[in-house]
């Protein structure tokens, strides 16, 4: 079946791509949005210019689509990005990385509803560690690009998840109730390398923004 | 042991209706085989202590095509869990008919009565373009715009429309524990 993805670079909607590519099928196109609002219920934002990129590893076009990110008005500028994957790409259905919010997943299920697309969420539900320990064991290189949550700061920015970072997840959700792959919106990723990747992106430089929990770091990709 | 019925037609499925399913069980260390319904015969139907047949895709319909393949169900007399896809299944097997009705997402179901450890207004994650209503089924739960829950009037046979692998995982242990 020929799909598209909602793809923000971040660990989830990669991985989403991956699992969709090795389960045979067929990824024609991607897409972002861009949202204009950084606190939108349904896109991630920072680094998402640097999906360009990404795209471009992958070879596969990107549908990038500019959002206010209003409440609804959001939806509607979603669904005009998923017609025209329908009509230019021909897709059959829609993948999305989402692990826990029914507010995301119940939305793109309406729209692809509507447009009479098949929706895919092969994350959905699944345990949080059980995901990062996949992410390891098929070789994703990411790195955390914002922090969002106490007890979480800028000392963050920029770390992989590996090994050390599970560990150091499994504390903070004991004692802080910290979602280990961040699916509350602690943190949010951004995918260096993976399979899908015909090379590794570089980090060129970097940008910290933010105060006490809340870092974002803005990276320049080569 | 708990044998699941995978009812998506897409591979791809399989981690979103029927993964979830098995997590819970192995969760609670509950025994389980797990395998699509045009596999399914006779002798793991009959090594089953329960069945759960697992829901699918708001577009996918094939199963209606193949409603053949379930026969077995009206030869049985062990508790099966029909979720979604599973309850619609259930139902046509018993005479039932298919409605449309669509809900997506977060919804309020009212329980007339405790079912599998559920009862009063509970949330639970609908993903639905229909229902089934069959006259050998009693109604335990609806929500505004349709039937919810079900259970068959003589054998025990549990139907629910939402998807409990969600927000209720709950139900699912209290059925293997039934």
């Amino acid at each position: 079946m020929n799909c598209t993805v909602l793809f923000s670079g971040g660990k989830d909607s990669v991985f989403a791509t991956y699992l969709a590519e090795q389960n045979k099928y067929k990824v024609n196109c991607l897409i972002t949005l861009l949202s204009k609002n950084l606190s939108s219920y349904m896109f991630h934002t920072p680094s998402i210019s640097k999906v360009k990129k990404q795209a471009e590893i992958m070879n596969k076009p990107l549908i990038l689509k500019e959002t206010l990110g209003e409440k609804e008005k959001e939806l509607e500028d979603l669904k005009k990005a998923i017609l025209k994957a329908k009509q230019e790409y021909n897709i059959q259905g829609v993948i999305t990385g989402s692990v826990e919010s029914a507010y995301q997943a119940s939305r793109v299920q309406r729209i692809c509803n509507d447009l009479d697309l098949e929706c895919f969420n092969p994350l959905w539900q699944k345990d949080q560690f059980e995901l990062l320990y996949d992410l390891i064991e098929n070789n994703f290189e990411i790195i955390i690009t914002g922090v969002f949550a106490y007890p979480l700061d800028k000392k963050w920015l920029g770390r992989k998840i590996n090994e050390e970072f599970i560990e150091d997840m499994k504390i903070l959700h004991e004692k802080y109730k910290i979602n280990p792959a961040g699916e509350g919106g602690e943190y949010e990723t951004f995918v260096l390398n993976c399979p899908l990747f015909t090379r590794k992106l570089q980090i060129k430089s970097k940008q910290i923004s933010g105060k006490k929990n809340s870092f974002s770091m803005e990276v320049e990709i080569i | 042991m708990i044998l699941i019925v995978q009812i998506p037609k897409e591979r791809l499925h399989y981690f979103e209706f029927v993964k979830p399913i098995e997590d819970v069980l192995k969760k609670n260390k509950t025994e389980f085989i797990s395998i699509h319904y045009k596999s399914v015969d006779k002798q793991v139907v009959s090594n089953a202590d329960k069945i759960i047949l697992s829901g699918t895709s708001l577009r996918d319909n094939f199963f209606l095509q193949e409603l053949d393949c379930f026969s077995w169900l009206k030869k049985i007399d062990k508790p099966v869990l029909g979720i979604c896809a599973g309850m619609h299944i259930l139902g046509l097997m018993f005479n039932g008919k298919l409605r449309k009705k669509t809900e997506i997402g977060l919804v309020d179901v009212f329980f007339e009565r405790e079912f599998l450890g559920l009862k009063n207004t509970v949330e639970c994650y609908e993903l639905h373009n229909f229902y089934v209503e069959s006259k050998e089924f009693e109604v335990f739960a609806k929500s505004e715009k349709c039937l919810q829950v079900v259970k068959h009037k003589q054998k025990p046979f549990y139907g629910v429309l939402f998807h409990p692998e969600v927000r209720n995982k709950k139900l699912l242990s209290s059925f293997t524990e039934i």
